[in-house]
């Protein structure tokens, strides 16, 4: 499975797979993979659920309706669970985050070698299928969230009340300021990193185990053996991990944006 | 750990993801939900006011019932009166038309009977006045003895 100047060798192999296609130079590298999976799922995503919107009945609904209503009512619950303001962009946020994390996670669920091989055959060296392993693609669903929580903190509480917020807490008192202040952002930055890390290291651990395995099919049968079934058991477990980093990344969002509403 | 454009490239993605799903695709399942959930809470709303309507239905019905056999309990009771009311009075009717027939019949025999008194008085008279004539043939002349003949049938 190695490409041009990589040698058939386990390094070379997982080298490899954690290699994303990308066009340009420096920061301004793109990684065309996983831009190419994150928004072909996050449109297949949408087109479903609105092709199933446009269609959908209030009488008695077909199967596909059923599954997506089940998943909307899902996420609907869990906001109005937890955040208690009035605001429609965070459940339709929600239900955004929760599907597509979850879909761009699923990736993990296609055998490693499937997609990159194709490409190969089809002249394109590297592919990297699962867009979550991209620290990129976690980053950036973070930092929207993170937008979202400041935007929202000062249109509700206003500019002031977010400074305050930043700079009167947990100390009120004038001379703690730069104590509450330094304590406050720390924990205002650690909520987006969280969030990307958390996804990115739970994928990209669980990719890795998958290449790991995956290599096991190189060597004897005996070996090759114990890869099937390590895959097979490891595949059930992640079916569980994907769906929770997806779950747990959605409900954070909720929190955090419920936090940002909220006024101390 | 290296940031690059993809970054840029998917923050924006996922800004028109969220904006296209928040105005495209969480309306119409969010109405088709809400609308359902309020067919079905209206159905089973239906559904109790029609258990209590069957309810109140069969109460009535049985209320009637038991109005009607009381109506029909009164009709007959009645009818039974004035069935005795009606043999009553025919009896009462019946037994003055048997006591005027009666009279009558007594009447009728009286008179017959006088009549008859009358007729049996005329002829005994004039049996005996046959009679007397018969003796008196010779002797008594029938004109000057008429009036003591008379006076014998009147005290008769």
């Amino acid at each position: 499975m190695a490409a041009t100047g990589e040698a058939l060798t386990p390094q070379g192999y997982i080298q490899h797979h954690l290699t994303n296609l990308s066009v340009g130079d420096g920061f301004w590298t793109w990684h065309i993979d996983s831009l190419f999976f994150s928004v072909g799922l996050g449109v297949l995503f949408l087109w479903l659920f609105r092709s199933v919107g446009k269609k959908a009945t209030t009488g008695v609904p077909g199967k596909l309706q059923c599954f997506v209503e089940m998943i909307v009512e899902f996420v609907d619950s869990s906001v109005k669970e937890t955040f208690h303001g009035r605001n429609p962009v965070i459940a339709p946020l929600a239900l955004t985050i929760f599907v597509w994390v979850f879909m761009m996670n699923f990736m993990d669920m296609v055998p490693v070698d499937w997609i990159p091989s194709l490409a190969l055959a089809a002249g394109i060296p590297y592919m990297k299928v699962v867009p979550t392993t991209d620290v990129n693609i976690t980053f950036s669903l973070a930092i929207g969230v993170f937008v979202l929580i400041v935007y929202y903190s000062i249109k509700v509480k206003g500019v002031s009340g977010f400074v305050k917020e930043l700079t009167m807490q947990p100390f009120n008192h004038w001379a703690m300021i730069p104590v509450n202040f330094l304590l406050e952002t720390v924990t205002l930055i650690a909520k987006p990193i969280s969030l990307a890390l958390r996804l990115f290291g739970n994928l990209y651990a669980g990719e890795l185990i998958f290449i790991l395995i995956a290599l096991m099919y190189g060597a004897n049968w005996a070996l090759s053996t114990l890869g099937v079934t390590l895959q097979l058991g490891w595949l059930i477990f992640h079916i569980l991990v994907i769906t929770l980093q997806a779950f747990i990344f959605m409900m954070l969002t909720i929190v955090y944006l419920s936090m940002a509403h909220e006024d101390h | 750990m290296n940031f690059n454009a993809t970054l840029l490239g998917q923050s924006v993605a996922f800004l028109i993801f969220v904006w296209f799903c928040m105005k495209y695709v969480w309306p119409p399942l969010m109405n088709a939900i809400e609308e359902r959930q309020k067919r079905i809470a209206d159905g089973l709303a239906h559904a109790d006011r029609a258990v209590k309507d069957l309810e109140l239905a069969q109460a009535k019905a049985t209320d009637q019932l038991k109005d009607a056999k009381a109506t029909a309990n009164e009709i007959i009771e009645q009818a039974n009166k004035r069935k005795a009311q009606i043999v009553d009075e025919a009896k009462a009717e019946a037994d003055a038309e048997r006591n005027k027939i009666i009279a009558q019949g007594y009447a009728e025999i009286e008179a017959e009977r006088n009549r008859v008194k009358e007729d049996l008085r005329k002829q005994v008279a004039t049996l005996a006045i046959i009679g007397a004539e018969r003796i008196l043939e010779r002797s008594i002349d029938k004109a000057a003895h008429s009036d003591i003949v008379d006076k014998l049938v009147a005290e008769l």
